[in-house]
């Protein structure tokens, strides 16, 4: 073979660099300054660098100095070839600007730039350059205990003279930089935004809101038929992502949810909040009829229909599948003289998704 | 001039004393250590078209009433951010490619870091000394998903707007913090005037400045630490075998930057992505059915829906549904994958440095354990699609949805043992050879039958050469003229002439030459 290498010279007698890993021998065996294989670096007892530097001869007509093609030649016209073909890219790219082109001449001409490049680029370095393996070597990433003992050593015995006798400094040093470091906070954190206090709490709804659509006209109770649906919101909110209302009409006549709901929903209308209890989501879907809303971020289903255990009462948009954890809170509605839908007053309790403070009953403190 | 001009700026910076080590530096050939480089060459990418994109982009949301080239939407009231990126897209020449190169890389970004880090945890690539790096790459890829849904969120289109919704909704959702963190983050209640321009500077300053740091510092720790290699082909603990950095790694890698930057190019052109003028400006009270995130969102997306409904309800205070699936669960995942290599070592009680890798059959402990955990997610992924796949299969959305919350804990309970098992199968099987030899059956005039094994042909056996050390490869002589070999068996030092010179311009294929020291 070729590539059989020397016998390793002396340091001294070349001058020169130290080996790098395994010597190359022959297939299979391991060099004359490499560790078997498997063998850690950390059980060798005298470190890495502690072994005499060897030196390595290698035939100039090693294969791994060879390339890797077997046709140099052809290899190097099929990489000219990629680059021309990348050129012919890149111009066409400035072609497809200057020409406005659609948006996939300009693409395409610029991943055929691209990939021309690319192609030919990796393949010089896969077929045109030596083939290799080359190796380093390496050595373990602790430093030696002797290493680590002058470190410590250096450290501790000055910071023992110049640092340590002035505990007293070291306090109030520690205390400015705690201060420091929560008033910074204050900036960086406090400016952003006020505080929540009653912000989850309260809505726009208020006694007397004209229940308005998303246009601004007020909701008449002659505008819904039985089994329609429609985004409300209060007269000064609209739009409001937090006031936003889902009104129902469920039948012609006064609907009752619960108990102390008797009056809440007059001549079949209802209405719920649509900011879903779950993650937030507007409960925009109405299957009609399962008599159902349905969140579509989450999946989560309200009950509005008929309430099994109370004849002729309704189910008060109690969730009954998916995540949402609460019924969606339900606006008590009235009809004014002019037969205007308006709020008897604000939501009781509060709208969307929980957050810590809520607690059960949801009062604001 | 160039060489006086590096003899100028090389005598007050000394750059030829370090880098050399540098061009040395040895990358192993195997295929799985280009995973890394396609996360960093696509966050090339990112930096590239993002800069594009932030020249166009208007991070308000002031309501506007849009009037341009986008027809469909004349009139539309809208915020400037969505106006901005209509624009953007259709008035700016190549402003739709570049958008579209950005989202596809950024999917390309995420998607590398994940398949890059199985590659390092299955094979125990994260082991010592290399804690420090697998902990710095758990937090690239939690900026990168960060990062990405911020992206995803500045347009302010119909599906994120409501991605964003979902997100105050977690903020809230977090234990004592949760509202205070909320408004300050918004400057109010939701939806609040100020949290584009706010995702706008976490998108393109904040966050893109820290990943590239812990980039550096990645790269950094992977050549002050050096590579791990696979066993065989000469390599040891005490080794690094493949190619140097100059010229082969560097050829190789720029023509891999060049193809990963085709692919996004390519992918840009042909195929659209996160059309946001289908999907309508946000509008709070606005949701479109199967709303689905990004692809890295989306186990997430299906925690949030897998999730029972329950709540931690006690006096004056509640635990929100949101927090299990959307802090608790993202919390738990990325301090156990942080911790791993640490508790693994304390596990098996491994306190050896490791420079060569495991094959994932040879530790099957740490093989199923990590293809279960990894189907659990694949299932909170598919949870993202229930609505989708109730609807394309016709069944009932109660049904598709308990499938998934059985499926949750089944796969990982079945997909454990059963990669325990096919790991200790493959541990017995032979390694498979490069070129497989075929048997000749030759049936007798008397009707018996024999076996005859083919003779290898000429090219049929895979020599595996040992490698030569990096220091030995020069490419010019010392008057920088390339020496060119002959095929002659001239070995240096045996007493061939100086540069062997015999072989110039022979026409030969090499063109390299011993150093002299070691002659």
């Amino acid at each position: 073979m070729p590539d059989s290498p020397d016998t390793p010279d002396t340091p001294d007698s070349t001058g020169g660099v130290p080996a790098a890993g395994a010597v190359p021998q022959s297939p299979g065996h391991e060099g004359a300054t490499g560790t078997p294989a498997g063998a850690h670096p950390s059980d060798s007892p005298n470190g890495p660098d502690s072994q005499p530097p060897t030196m390595v001869k290698v035939s100039i007509n090693a294969p791994q100095f060879q390339v890797a093609a077997a046709h140099p030649e052809r290899v190097e016209r099929g990489i000219a070839v990629m680059f021309v073909l990348g050129l012919l890219g890149f111009a066409g790219f400035g072609a497809a600007y200057y020409q406005n082109a659609a948006n996939y001449w300009l693409g395409g001409s610029l991943a055929v730039g691209f990939f021309g490049l690319g192609v030919g680029m990796v393949a010089w370095g896969k077929y045109l350059m030596p083939r290799g393996p080359f190796s380093e070597s390496r050595h373990s990433a602790a430093p030696t205990e002797e290493e680590r003992e002058a470190f410590l050593t250096d450290f501790s015995s000055r910071g023992k003279v110049a640092v340590e006798r002035r505990g007293f400094l070291l306090k109030i040093l520690g205390v400015v930089g705690g201060v420091f470091g929560i008033v910074a906070m204050f900036p960086l954190l406090r400016s952003l935004g006020p505080l929540p206090k009653n912000m989850f709490y309260v809505t726009k709804w208020r006694k007397g809101s004209y229940l308005t659509t998303s246009d601004g006209r007020r909701v008449h109770v002659d505008d819904l038929d039985v089994g329609s649906v429609m985004t409300v919101f209060p007269q000064d909110d609209v739009g409001g992502a937090m006031s936003q209302t889902m009104l129902i009409r469920i039948s012609t006549v006064n609907v009752i949810t619960a108990a102390d709901r008797k009056s809440w929903g007059p001549a079949g209308y209802v209405a719920f909040s649509k900011v879903c209890t779950h993650a937030g989501c507007p409960v925009a879907l109405y299957q009609k009829l399962i008599e159902e809303l349905l969140c579509p971020c989450h999946q989560s289903i309200f009950d509005i229909g008929p309430d099994p255990d109370h004849p002729g009462w309704y189910t008060p948009a109690m969730p009954v599948f998916g995540p949402a954890p609460r019924p969606l809170p339900q606006l008590a509605l009235y009809i004014d003289r002019q037969g205007y839908l308006r709020a008897q007053g604000p939501y009781y309790e509060p709208v969307g998704p929980g957050f810590w403070e809520r607690g059960a009953q949801g009062i604001a403190q | 001039m160039i060489d006086s001009l590096y003899r100028w700026v090389d005598d007050r910076l000394n750059i030829s004393g370090g880098t050399r080590k540098l061009l040395n530096k040895i990358f192993p050939d195997h295929w799985s250590f280009m995973l890394g480089e396609i996360a960093l060459y696509s966050f090339v990418i990112l930096v590239l078209t993002g800069i594009f994109l932030s020249l166009y982009f208007v991070p308000s949301q002031k309501d506007v009433i849009y009037h341009g080239s986008y027809l469909p939407l004349d009139g539309t009231h809208m915020s400037e951010a969505y106006a901005s990126t209509i624009n953007l897209s259709f008035s700016v020449r190549t402003g739709l490619l570049m958008r579209q190169m950005h989202h596809w890389a950024a999917n390309i970004f995420v998607g590398s870091i994940v398949v890059h880090m199985c590659r390092i945890f299955f094979t125990g690539g994260f082991r010592r000394p290399r804690e420090f790096n697998w902990i710095i790459g758990v937090n690239l890829l939690i900026l990168a998903i960060f990062n990405g849904f911020l992206g995803y969120s500045l347009p302010d289109d119909l599906v994120s707007g409501t991605g964003i919704r979902i997100a105050f909704s977690i903020l809230e959702a977090l234990p004592i913090v949760g509202s205070y963190l909320a408004t300050f983050l918004f400057g109010g209640n939701y939806p609040g005037t100020a949290i584009i321009p706010r995702f706008f500077i976490l998108h393109v300053l904040i966050l893109p400045a820290i990943i590239a740091a812990l980039i550096g510092a990645h790269l950094g720790l992977l050549v002050k630490q050096k590579h791990t290699q696979f066993a065989g082909n000469g390599a040891t603990e005490r080794n690094v075998v493949g190619s140097p950095m100059w010229p082969i790694f560097i050829a190789k890698t720029n023509g891999f930057l060049f193809l990963v930057a085709g692919v996004t190019a390519a992918l840009g052109a042909a195929v659209q992505i996160n059309p946001i003028w289908q999907y309508g400006p946000y509008v709070p009270y606005h949701v479109s059915y199967a709303v689905q995130p990004d692809w890295y969102m989306g186990w997430l997306d299906g925690a949030l829906r897998v999730m029972p409904s329950w709540e931690i309800v006690f006096p004056g205070h509640m635990i929100p549904n949101a927090f299990f699936p959307g802090i608790l669960l993202p919390g738990i995942t990325f301090t156990l994958l942080m911790m791993w290599p640490m508790l693994e070592a304390r596990i098996r009680n491994d306190t050896l440095e490791h420079q060569i890798l495991e094959e994932p059959r040879n530790n099957p402990w740490r093989t199923s354990i990590g293809a279960a955990v990894l189907s659990f997610y694949f299932v909170l992924f598919g949870a993202s699609a229930t609505d989708v796949l109730a609807n394309y299969l016709q069944v009932s959305l109660n049904t598709v949805l308990i499938t998934f919350r059985v499926l949750c804990i089944l796969v990982p309970l079945i997909v454990g043992p059963v990669t325990y098992k096919i790991c200790l199968e493959l541990q017995h099987q032979h390694r498979p050879t490069k070129t497989k030899r075929h048997n000749i059956v030759m049936r007798s005039a008397e009707g018996g039958y024999s076996t005859i094994e083919v003779q290898a042909r000429p090219g049929d056996e895979r020599t595996i050469l040992p490698p030569i050390p990096v220091d030995a490869m020069i490419l010019v002589n010392d008057d920088g003229e390339p020496i060119l070999a002959d095929g002659g068996p001239v070995t240096v030092g045996a007493g061939a002439g100086p540069g062997a010179g015999s072989g110039r311009g022979n026409g030969s294929r090499g063109l390299f030459r011993i150093p002299r020291s070691y002659r």
